[in-house]
């Protein structure tokens, strides 16, 4: 998903000896690379930026469940539909232990649910593309899970402590899923003339958009990352046989890059915006699951305080 | 019918089950009245899946010794059509409502475990190792099962109402769990399979008090269904392998 490094929230203009003594010692721990704990003391725009960068990336991995979970009921073999299930079931721990995380910080995983509800909070607008054929499935693994990482990787060296263990266990799996995803892709590419037609139409639909989840060409690091993801993966195409749906991708010997055309922002925003073709109902997806499993997780409550009320009864 | 197209129908029984119930299970991913039980619910139709691919392998060897080929999982999962399924009624049920799905997973639970500890003792050694290699797995299911029960059914009133409902809902297919055939009685005397029958008490027994320390009432139905093990299903199997096997029938002969 779309994420950025935190911005630590404090002042760097202000020399140290301005900075008040907590300040100051949060600083350095920072600028030594040592990671900040829950119980440390942190500017609030640091908290505040954290919190809701951690729960956009948890709520990130819970819609893009959606998706994927589209095609486990006709993944066409047993042994896909085992390792389609395996991936999203990873991708809702990706969200428990993000979620927790943010948790660390004060605020509850129910509150940070109500703001995705309310539309208050954003998840990353690549899953507002819908998964239309099976090799959608194939070209999510490859290009969007692909990209993630190449995003998240700078995350595990994130100065807050919880984030950058949960990225690293998050960034092991989804290279497996990443590789998932080109495994499915090349069996396309090698079978059937429908079938690898089916490849290439998921690629045309998928490209762009996952050239997007790198963000808007604001930052430098965004345009470096995008550069590096562009370079992995057209070799990759070119071993399966399809191409990029791009008339100026060319290599570049003189830059050592790949050229590629413009991306057209105004898609990324209009998605972001809420109008991309499945924004309405992956959120109306969510909230109906939420909802409907009110009574289920009242249940639960009241039979765990009978329980305890028992337990201390009988004490 | 000779004793290797017996035991080839038997695993399919086994296979079908744990896939169609698997199946059952893959529609909840993302759907799950909270994120845990999206995990737990996937990890028990992970095991079932992965249960009923080494039934259906096995079955292929099994075929093999009087077909002219044994077919392969997928084509055995994919390519056959709904008279041909041989799972329980029961794991076919539409997912409804939580308390739907699990009082469905709670009957099939307890039976499958029975099943399983008998068939540990299989004559024939590799539905003993397979039926071991479940039976770890299905106690963790069978546990956490009842969990819910008691906790739907010791929860709130609506919680109770809605399980108690669920409970009565699918006990008509309870029976054909304990109702053998032509193909269960000859397996069970030869050692390879189980007395069905002899199961009955002891689920009865474990559904009973769990059910009681829900608060539940066991239901007093009579009439049974039957006819899954016989390939006569209920209207919901249909339009569940229509899903399932729709893209495998579209392109015939592809690889995936
Ligand atoms: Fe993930
Ligand atoms: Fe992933």
């Amino acid at each position: 998903m779309y994420a950025q490094m935190v911005d630590t929230g404090a002042n760097k203009l202000r020399a140290l000896e301005d900075m008040g003594p907590e300040e100051r010692a949060f600083q350095e721990r920072v600028d030594a690379d040592v990671k900040i704990e829950p119980k440390d003391w942190m500017p609030e725009a640091y908290r505040k930026t954290l919190i809701r960068q951690i729960s956009q990336h948890a709520h990130s991995e819970i819609v893009g469940m959606l998706p994927e979970g589209n095609w486990i009921t006709r993944a066409p073999s047993l042994k896909r539909k085992a390792i389609l299930m395996a991936k999203v079931q990873d991708e809702a721990g990706h969200g428990l232990y993000l979620y927790a995380a943010a948790e660390t910080l004060g605020v509850s995983r129910d509150q940070l649910v109500a703001d995705l509800h309310a539309g208050k909070a954003k998840y990353s607008s690549i899953f507002n593309y819908p998964t239309l054929t099976w090799a959608d499935i194939g070209a999510i693994g490859w290009l969007v899970d692909g990209a993630a990482i190449m995003n998240q990787i700078p995350l595990c060296r994130c100065s807050f402590g919880p984030y950058s263990r949960a990225m690293i266990r998050v960034c092991k799996e989804e290279s497996f899923h990443q590789r998932q995803g080109f495994d499915i892709m090349m069996t396309l590419c090698r079978g059937s003339a429908e079938q690898k037609a089916m490849a290439q139409d998921a690629l045309n639909r998928w490209w762009w958009p996952s050239l997007m989840m790198f963000g808007p060409p604001d930052a430098v690091s965004n345009d470096e990352l995008r550069q590096r993801f562009v370079d992995q993966t057209v070799p990759q195409a070119d071993y399966l046989g399809i191409t990029m749906p791009d008339p100026e991708l060319k290599w570049n010997a003189e830059r050592g890059h790949y050229d590629f055309g413009p991306i057209d922002w105004d898609e990324l925003y209009n998605v972001v915006k809420g109008n991309g073709p499945c924004n309405r109902d992956r959120l109306q997806t969510r909230v109906k699951a939420w909802e409907e499993g009110a009574w289920v997780r009242e249940a639960a409550l009241a039979y765990a305080e009978k329980r305890a009320a028992r337990a201390q009864k009988a004490a | 019918m000779t004793e290797d197209r017996r035991v080839f129908d038997y695993l399919l029984r086994l296979a079908d089950s744990d896939l169609v119930l698997a199946q059952r299970l893959g529609e909840w991913v993302g759907h799950g009245p909270v994120l845990e039980e999206d995990i737990a619910l996937t990890n028990v139709g992970l095991d079932l899946l992965g249960q009923a691919r080494l039934w259906f392998a096995y079955a292929g060897e099994v075929e093999a010794r009087f077909a002219e080929a044994g077919r392969s999982e997928d084509a055995l999962a994919f390519l056959r059509d709904s008279g041909e399924f041989r799972n329980l009624l029961l794991v076919e049920q539409p997912n409804g409502n939580y308390a739907d799905t699990m009082a469905r997973q709670f009957y099939f639970d307890v039976w499958h475990q029975l099943l399983l500890v008998k068939l540990a003792h299989s004559r024939d050694p590799r539905i003993a190792e397979i039926a071991v290699k479940a039976e770890k797995e299905v106690v963790y299911h069978a546990e956490r099962s009842a969990d819910w029960i008691i906790r739907l059914g010791d929860g709130t009133d609506e919680s109770h109402a809605r399980i108690q409902a669920a409970i009565d809902d699918l006990w008509m297919y309870t029976g054909e769990m304990f109702d053998p055939d032509e193909i269960d009685t000859p397996l069970a005397e030869e050692g390879i399979g189980c007395d069905l029958r002899a199961l009955e008490p002891a689920w009865r027994e474990a559904v009973g008090s769990v059910l009681d320390e829900a608060t539940l009432t066991l239901p007093g139905g009579t009439w049974m269904q039957r006819g899954g093990k016989k390939g006569v299903h209920t209207e919901h199997l249909g339009h569940m392998l229509a899903t399932m096997q729709w893209l495998p029938r579209t392109y015939r002969g592809a690889e995936w």
